[in-house]
């Protein structure tokens, strides 16, 4: 479980976060969502630690992540995975170099054993044989699949995703959805996503908040979003002229809202 | 803008704890240490031995210009050459030329690993990017760039040689008589003192550039000009003042 309290953040005269409070579930697939600007990099940041908040704090279960020494914080940060906007490969690595960093690095595992875990994780991706390749050489979509890969390899505990759609085709984006949310629910995983992708939104979220200019708008599900009364939350689902002409067609045809569609 | 220097040299004392905290995995630093000392070394090498040669036999020439009809023997140009490139010309233009070379590439490589979250990406997964990052990179110019010197200074003197003696300037027994002549071994520290102080002020300068930029490719650019610039000027004042404590 990981719970922010009366979150903060500040840069120079700029106030990105206005006192968000929520609790993310274990085992879930939880959802940050908002327009662009909303301030949900910034809260996603400093869920994971990049960012201090200005003001409040964030607990991993039961351990106050916002006030832990270096040690402790490296002791969460093992657990966590992430998923970048941009992907974060290390572009001068090849696919499979970039999934056996963290391992490298971390682990006492033998050169076999990292071999193994690293085609384990390719073919969870369905990336099996790009071992060689750089990540210049690969897709958009097959770029956050190594991502994706990367983040789980050392089995995290909490996985972040920043935008895993941003760049991609619909299609795309909807495999990538169903990776994460399948991966959180084998893995047993804490996922904590960032978007503005109304598919995604549909799609794989359990637990959601609405951030609006800095200020938590809104909570619930995916079953909860479409019967809302909540005017950011419909505001932000029917910002596109295509859904509006949607629902417009809808209410022509008898049917009250576009759950009925 | 006085604050702003102030500041900036508050970070970098502070970032140095960080830098020089114990590594999380040795052996990937030293994979790091072996790659760093082989751009550093093998990659500045042809430049350092271009700029060597013509250095030396610049000085060569200028000096028997102003020579030339006096009571001074030829031999004194082998001895002066000797010592401008061991005091002070190779490892000065040497690391004024790395400044440039190694300076703006550590700077650009690491602000590009900023600016495209790859830094990010390290730290979540638990890694000290400060230590990471830089570590690596001053102990291998702590290594390499007096090595790069002492050879600056070999080929400068062969330079000496080459523009001299074909050109009958002088005999190569008076070149190497020159060169022989008042050698104080102490000189030899000095320089090997300034290449390792000038190794690390353009290590530490070009990488603390990198490391805290901010924005996109325009400021990546300044953060790399800023780190030959700031670099250059740290040299020429640490020269002044390693002559002057050495040589009291």
């Amino acid at each position: 479980m990981i719970r922010a309290e009366g979150i903060f953040k500040q840069f120079g005269d700029q106030e990105v976060l206005k006192g968000v409070d929520f609790t993310f579930e274990s085992g879930k697939t939880n959802l940050i969502i908002g327009r662009s600007g909303a301030g949900k990099t910034v809260l996603l940041k400093i869920l994971v630690g990049l960012f201090p908040p200005t003001q409040g704090r964030v607990w991993f279960n039961d351990i106050d992540y916002t006030n832990l020494d270096k040690k402790g914080i490296l002791a969460i940060r093992k657990k966590v995975g992430m998923l970048f906007q941009g992907n974060a490969l290390f572009d001068s690595m090849t696919i499979e170099e970039n999934i056996r960093f963290p391992m490298d690095m971390f682990t006492p595992m033998t050169s076999l054993e990292k071999q193994m875990r690293v085609d384990e994780v390719l073919e969870r991706v369905s990336l099996s044989g790009v071992n060689l390749k750089y990540p210049s050489e690969i897709s958009g979509g097959m770029q956050k699949r190594v991502g994706i890969a990367r983040a789980i390899v050392l089995k995290p505990k909490y996985l972040f995703c920043d935008e895993p759609n941003s760049g991609l085709d619909p299609k795309t984006s909807i495999t990538i959805d169903e990776l994460i949310s399948d991966i959180t629910n084998e893995e047993d995983i804490t996922t904590i996503i960032n978007t503005h992708d109304m598919n995604s939104v549909m799609e794989i979220g359990e637990n959601i908040i609405l951030l609006e200019a800095g200020r938590l708008a809104w909570k619930g599900n995916k079953e909860q979003v479409l019967g809302t009364v909540n005017k950011e939350l419909d505001a932000f689902i029917f910002a596109s002229p295509f859904l509006k002409k949607l629902v417009e067609a809808a209410k022509n045809n008898g049917k009250n809202s576009l759950e009925n569609l | 803008m006085k604050l702003r220097y102030l500041s900036d040299l508050g970070k970098f004392v502070l970032w140095q704890k960080e830098v020089f905290r114990k590594p999380e995995n040795w052996g990937m630093y030293y994979k790091e240490l072996i790659r760093q000392m082989y751009d550093i070394g093998i990659g500045s090498l042809p430049i350092v031995l271009l700029i060597a040669v013509f250095l030396g036999a610049v000085t060569v020439v200028q000096f028997y210009y102003q020579m030339e009809g006096t009571l001074i023997p030829p031999y004194y140009i082998g001895y002066i050459v000797r010592d401008m490139m061991i005091i002070e010309l190779a490892p000065m233009v040497t690391c004024l030329v790395l400044a440039g070379n190694v300076g703006s590439t550590m700077a650009a490589e690491i602000g590009g690993m900023r600016q495209k979250e790859h830094i990010d990406a390290m730290e979540i997964m638990g890694l000290n990017t400060s230590s990471y990052l830089i570590m690596p990179k001053l102990i291998a110019a702590a290594y390499v760039v007096p090595l790069l010197v002492c050879v600056a200074a070999i080929v400068g003197i062969i330079g000496g040689y080459l523009a001299s003696v074909p050109a009958d300037l002088f005999t190569q027994a008076e070149y190497v008589q020159g060169l022989r002549a008042f050698f104080i071994p102490f000189n030899v520290v000095m320089m090997l003192v300034k290449s390792v102080t000038f190794a690390i002020i353009l290590v530490s300068v070009s990488c603390f550039q990198g490391y805290f930029v901010k924005g996109g490719s325009i400021e990546l650019g300044a953060a790399s000009t800023r780190a030959v610039v700031y670099s250059d000027i740290l040299i020429l004042l640490a020269d002044y003042f390693i002559v002057v404590l050495l040589t009291q």
